[in-house]
């Protein structure tokens, strides 16, 4: 396989899950604020800050309103984060690469593009939101099951699985250091059932509260969450299961001797942290930190092993 | 729908006669358009223009304000010719072929045909597409052009005429190949009136043709489609016929040419060797060491790699050197001379501006003559004398005067017309018909082609770029009713 399609096919993988990431956050946090008792009332800047955007959110916009923030989440384009941003470049990585996908992944991501392009999310009435957020999503999966179901299992699948699973594990360290970092000002007993309502909010961002029901049982507190989210390899969105997945699809391919070690090593820092005692010593923020490094490290050892000559 | 005042005057319709009957064979159709209501047809209008939406069919226009990808123009009324009639004009592009690519592999080498007095080598040296990097160069079977695009059109005297030849890199089989995909889409109870020939054999023909000139026979050949990238208005092309033939579609920088003299694509296991390359580059833009030096486009020592035999090209560097329209008025003498046939398929009727007495009937009658540039296509540049203003013709006589060897005139063919779907009426726009000839180890001619309708009223230009639209184009088994 081309190295030039591959690449397209990595970020193919990256943008279509980001682009599901960022409604799904929208989605999410627009129902919190529903929900949070008066003196912990959030804002929309929580949005901004949860996915580490402050600085390119503040050099275009001035006032963190519901107005910027879900324009700036999910019709700028000159937020390269933003969805609809990533479905055009899914759409043009999809086109440059077209050959390869199945016919039918093609017209839906093309069909996904000509949804949001005719329906921008800056048109939309608070009552339509969330329909309009849950289509988006329902595209994304609907485009990754079509490969799931319908590709052969071949270098092509194996770098959008990669870029997908990088891209998740991305967003759940974000999200995980964004509820740690919320949780500092609560105390006593409305602090409590404020940061119960907040972990909730994590999973649910990471639709991953029902899994964590079945799973760990108890309420959602801090302790368990964080845990729950890092180490726990079923859940689809632990950032063990995405650098599991990654595993899966490296180890098959040609020359993969460097990233196999920088994934190795990251893996096993996640496996076997004890996240307990960080979060009583106050280290899950650097532990967070490193993670993130890992997965910069990851990507930039495939980049190097099979796109650049 | 209502036909009774269906316009033919002055026309040749493919479907009806002067009196309103169908032509020879072709009843049912007439039966169907008659019998459907304009719901009904405009149902299955708003059907194909949402394939074509969500199956991304698209062409790009270039223009001042930029690139702008447009959907594909298809209109749903299909266009049909009798197989008996078909039979004789595949003949007749076969032979029309191989003289051209006997001429091509002639002047690049002994050039016997100047030699023998039947083509003027002042055509040649200042011919802009000839290259003389290809001198001497004998590619493998003798075929330069592997594939090609003819244009025919029917005048009203209802002869088919050959309008051009397009050798360099003829562009829309893959839109062809989906117009019958949307025909079948939207009009699956056609199919059972009448027994169409099918289109589906075009990619795997491709893939022979272009397997036949692999350096390496013994193995399985690597061929690839190399594209200029997706801001070509070709680009929908390029990628599905590579997704067709099993091929990688490749970009100039995925190709290097090694210390060996061969190609090679960079894929994500190394080096892998490529044999044959089907190229949608321009040959000035193919390789910046013997051509463009800024391109970015092409392959840097692909020519060397192609001269030394270690690639093969299709088509051919050089070949452009035949798609000169005033190379085209020499066809029919080519062809008794190579072939010592005579042509089956005539050649529309041409003027030479570079001939002194041509030019002055030319210069005479512009008002009533069509002038054309003789390296352009796409349908630039082309002064249609009828519909053009004072203005126009003034500046057409400048421009044949200053350069008469880049233009030639023709009279004006008044295309022959199919039934269309316009607004809510079916009214006759003209057509013409670009069928696609592959020659390699065997020749193969496409059932019928893409046939390009003008859809503004009375006009003759059909180029897409120019707000022309397409038909799916129906051979049938010819049973006349």
């Amino acid at each position: 396989m081309l190295s030039r399609v591959a690449e397209q096919l990595y970020w193919y993988g990256r943008h279509v899950e980001r682009a599901e990431n960022t409604a799904r956050l929208v989605n999410v946090n627009a129902n919190l604020l529903m929900d949070l008792p008066r003196p912990f009332k959030r804002t929309w800047a929580n949005m901004i800050d949860m996915t580490g955007s402050n600085d390119a959110f503040y050099r275009a916009y001035k006032k963190a309103d519901e107005k910027n923030v879900l324009q700036f989440m999910l019709a700028d384009e000159a937020n390269p984060s933003s969805m609809a941003c990533c479905v055009r470049m899914a759409r043009e990585n999809a086109r440059s690469s077209r050959e390869i996908l199945p016919v039918e992944a093609w017209e839906t991501i093309n069909e996904f593009y000509l949804y949001v392009k005719k329906n921008p999310a800056s048109d939309l009435m608070p009552g339509q939101r969330h329909k309009y957020l849950n289509s988006v999503i329902r595209y994304c999966r609907q485009i990754m099951g079509m490969l799931f179901s319908g590709m052969s299992r071949g270098s092509a699948y194996r770098f959008v699985r990669i870029g997908r699973n990088l891209e998740r594990a991305d967003m759940s360290t974000r999200i995980i250091d964004a509820g740690c970092v919320n949780l500092l000002p609560a105390e006593g007993d409305t602090g409590a059932a404020f940061a119960e309502l907040l972990w909730l909010n994590v999973l649910n961002s990471l639709s991953s509260y029902q899994i964590y029901r079945q799973h760990v049982k108890v309420r959602p507190n801090g302790e368990d969450v964080v845990d729950f989210l890092l180490k726990y390899v079923d859940a689809p969105r632990s950032v063990s299961h995405c650098l599991e997945e990654i595993h899966t699809h490296l180890v098959r391919l040609p020359g993969n001797d460097l990233p196999l070690q920088t994934l190795v090593r990251t893996r096993d820092m996640v496996v076997d942290a004890d996240t307990i005692t960080m979060m009583e010593q106050g280290g899950l923020h650097g532990f967070i930190d490193e993670i993130q490094l890992g997965l910069n490290d990851i990507h930039a050892q495939v980049e190097q092993a099979w796109f650049r000559y | 729908m209502n036909l009774d005042h269906y316009p033919t005057e002055g026309l040749y319709d493919e479907l009806l006669t002067p009196r309103l009957k169908s032509r020879g064979g072709l009843g049912r159709m007439l039966d169907t358009l008659k019998r459907l209501s304009y719901k009904e047809l405009d149902t299955r209008r708003r059907d194909a223009e949402h394939s074509i939406s969500t199956m991304g069919i698209t062409f790009t226009v270039y223009s001042e304000a930029g690139n702008i990808d447009r959907e594909w123009p298809y209109d749903v009324i299909p266009r049909i010719i009798l197989n008996t009639e078909w039979k004789r004009i595949e003949k007749g592009l076969i032979q029309r072929l191989a003289a051209l690519n006997l001429f091509v592999s002639d002047v690049y080498n002994e050039q016997r045909i100047i030699k023998d007095g039947k083509f003027p080598e002042y055509i040649l040296k200042t011919s802009k597409n000839y290259r003389r990097e290809c001198e001497g160069m004998k590619p493998l079977l003798g075929v330069w052009a592997h594939i090609c695009g003819t244009d025919l059109v029917r005048d009203s005297d209802g002869v088919m005429y050959v309008l051009e030849d397009n050798l360099r890199i003829p562009s829309g089989v893959s839109y062809m190949l989906e117009n019958r995909r949307l025909t079948k889409l939207t009009f699956p109870e056609l199919f059972e009136d009448y027994s169409i020939s099918h289109m589906d054999g075009y990619t795997m023909q491709l893939f022979e043709t272009l397997s036949s000139i692999t350096p390496r026979p013994l193995d399985y050949p690597e061929v690839v489609v190399l594209t200029p990238g997706i801001y070509n208005s070709a680009y929908f092309e390029h990628s599905f016929l590579a997704r067709q033939l099993g091929a990688e579609l490749v970009e100039g920088t995925d190709l290097v040419v090694a210390g060996d003299d061969c190609v090679y694509m960079k894929t994500i296991a190394g080096l892998a060797r490529v044999d044959v390359v089907y190229r949608r580059v321009d040959d000035l833009f193919l390789d910046p060491e013997v051509f463009r030096k800024d391109s970015l486009l092409g392959v840097p020592g692909i020519m060397r790699a192609w001269k030394k035999g270690k690639v093969g090209l299709a088509n051919a560097p050089g070949v452009g050197v035949a798609d000169d329209k005033l190379v085209y008025t020499y066809v029919p003498d080519m062809i008794r001379y190579y072939l010592d046939e005579e042509p089956l398929l005539p050649n529309v009727p041409s003027y030479r501006c570079n001939d002194d007495k041509q030019r002055r009937h030319v210069l005479a009658n512009l008002g009533r003559l069509v002038v054309k540039p003789v390296n352009e296509s796409g349908g630039y540049g082309i002064v249609i004398g009828p519909g053009a203003s004072k203005r126009e013709l003034a500046q057409a006589a400048d421009r044949v005067k200053a350069a008469p060897r880049d233009y030639i005139a023709q009279p004006v063919v008044n295309l022959s017309t199919v039934p269309t779907l316009c607004g809510e009426r079916i009214e006759p726009r003209h057509v013409d018909l670009r069928p696609f000839i592959l020659q390699g180890g065997h020749s193969y001619v496409t059932a019928g082609g893409l046939t390009r309708v003008a859809l503004v009223r009375d006009s003759l230009v059909v180029n897409s770029s120019q707000g022309g639209g397409s038909k799916d184009t129906w051979v049938i088994a010819g049973t006349r009713e």
